[in-house]
């Protein structure tokens, strides 16, 4: 495995991040609830698959090897991704893959207030214009925690079951590296650990509001930014890469 | 040889033919994505910027201004898309939120970010179509990444947002 630069695996945590879990979400097409939420969950997504698209850019630019953000998505397997293992979670049902969201969101906000100031002038751009849209996806997962906790009897019920569940995969967010240390020093990318107070402060003020019992601190799974992913990644990728890596000369 | 002046003048004119490809009744001149039209090294330089990240028609729009820069034969031209300064509502020219309102889409409310998404208490937006602002909001994600979706409680009819970027 070659020496990779910090900067480009930082950059393809980013960008992993944004591409399964928009993956993810994708999945939900046309099978919404209603329409009015299939049709909020695929824009997410197809939000989430832009930023990943800059991020996977900029990344095979960093790369030294002239990849591009088409190669980094389709021709890496499971080893070399770098995303949360949160991402990778079943959809199963709505209040999972809002409870998902969520967690997810409010993290994604707060990283990137931090990263619309970093000294890299790309990874600025992209986290300024990102955080407009992740804006609405932080008011969109926080409202509907609310409306499923504080909701009927069995939104109520499937609402905590999914926070509690998801609370394992929360941890990693606030993991760092050596080598993010170092970055975070040099102005270039966010303090993830410093993150976890704020975080933690608004998920409480969601699930209070929500009428809903915070999840109470237990094992933490991680292991994303090292390759060590859950077994759904393969799946996920066998599904995403397929085409690319069955036609290798398929073009648009 | 073309003076730089005129040759600019030129490019915004040829740039405000283009139409956006979802909403045809715009420039994407209204719509603020041509950011910068300049001159450098005798090149034209056209930059322009995504409206969401998403958006599917980025590739679209920038392969149109190459189409209309190559007819209005504006070469040597260079054509980039930028990211910064972030696209943002705010870039929306007068003209073009008319011309919004107009086609049946209500333009972005007044330099101020959506509130809730789903708990009601939006600021009142007028429905186009009969000007009432009893309007409700379906949902803050619409038929695009630009759009939430409303519904006048007036005339009934549903109509498209188009969402404050900021």
């Amino acid at each position: 495995m070659q020496q990779q630069s910090a900067l480009y695996n930082v950059v393809l945590h980013l960008g992993d991040n944004a591409l399964i879990l928009g993956h993810r979400i994708s999945e939900w097409c046309g099978h919404g609830p209603v329409l009015e939420q299939d049709i909020a969950l695929t824009n997410i997504a197809l939000d989430l698959i832009g930023q990943s698209r800059s991020y996977l850019d900029y990344a095979g630019k960093l790369s030294g090897k002239n990849l591009t953000e088409d190669d980094l998505a389709y021709k890496r397997d499971v080893l070399d991704f770098k995303n949360l293992l949160l991402t990778e979670q079943l959809n199963e049902d709505f209040a999972i893959t809002m409870a998902r969201q969520f967690y997810f969101d409010v993290w994604h906000q707060l990283a990137l207030q931090q990263l619309q100031h970093s000294k890299d002038e790309t990874l600025r751009d992209i986290a300024i214009k990102s955080l407009k849209e992740v804006t609405y996806h932080t008011r969109f997962s926080s409202e509907w925690v609310i409306r499923l906790g504080d909701g009927t009897e069995e939104s109520k019920q499937r609402m905590q079951e999914a926070i509690e569940d998801m609370w394992m995969w929360t941890g990693e967010m606030f993991e760092q590296t050596p080598e993010e240390k170092e970055l975070v020093e040099q102005g270039i990318y966010f303090d993830a650990p410093a993150l976890k107070d704020a975080w933690t402060a608004r998920i409480k003020e969601v699930l209070d509001e929500a009428t809903l019992t915070m999840p109470t601190d237990e094992w933490m799974q991680t292991g994303g930014k090292s390759g060590v992913h859950t077994e759904y990644l393969g799946f996920i990728l066998a599904e995403m890469q397929f085409l690319p890596r069955a036609y290798p000369d398929a073009t648009w | 040889m073309v003076a730089t002046e005129t040759r600019i003048q030129q490019a915004w004119q040829v740039l405000n033919a283009v139409e956006d490809p979802e909403i045809p009744v715009v420039s994407i001149v209204d719509l603020g994505i041509v950011r910068q039209v300049f001159v450098q090294e005798n090149t034209l330089q056209v930059h322009i910027t995504p409206t969401y990240s998403g958006c599917p028609a980025t590739q679209v729009i920038e392969d149109m201004v190459i189409d209309a820069l190559n007819a209005a034969n504006m070469h040597p031209f260079q054509v980039k898309t930028v990211l910064s300064p972030a696209w943002s509502t705010n870039f929306l020219t007068d003209e073009g939120k008319q011309k919004l309102e107009a086609y049946g889409i209500a333009p972005p409310a007044e330099d101020s970010v959506d509130k809730l998404a789903l708990m009601g208490e939006e600021k009142q937006i007028a429905c186009p179509l009969c000007k009432s602002t009893d309007t409700k909001m379906v949902s803050q994600f619409g038929s695009t990444p630009c759009k939430a979706h409303f519904k006048c409680n007036d005339c009934l009819e549903p109509f498209d947002y188009f969402k404050c970027l900021v």
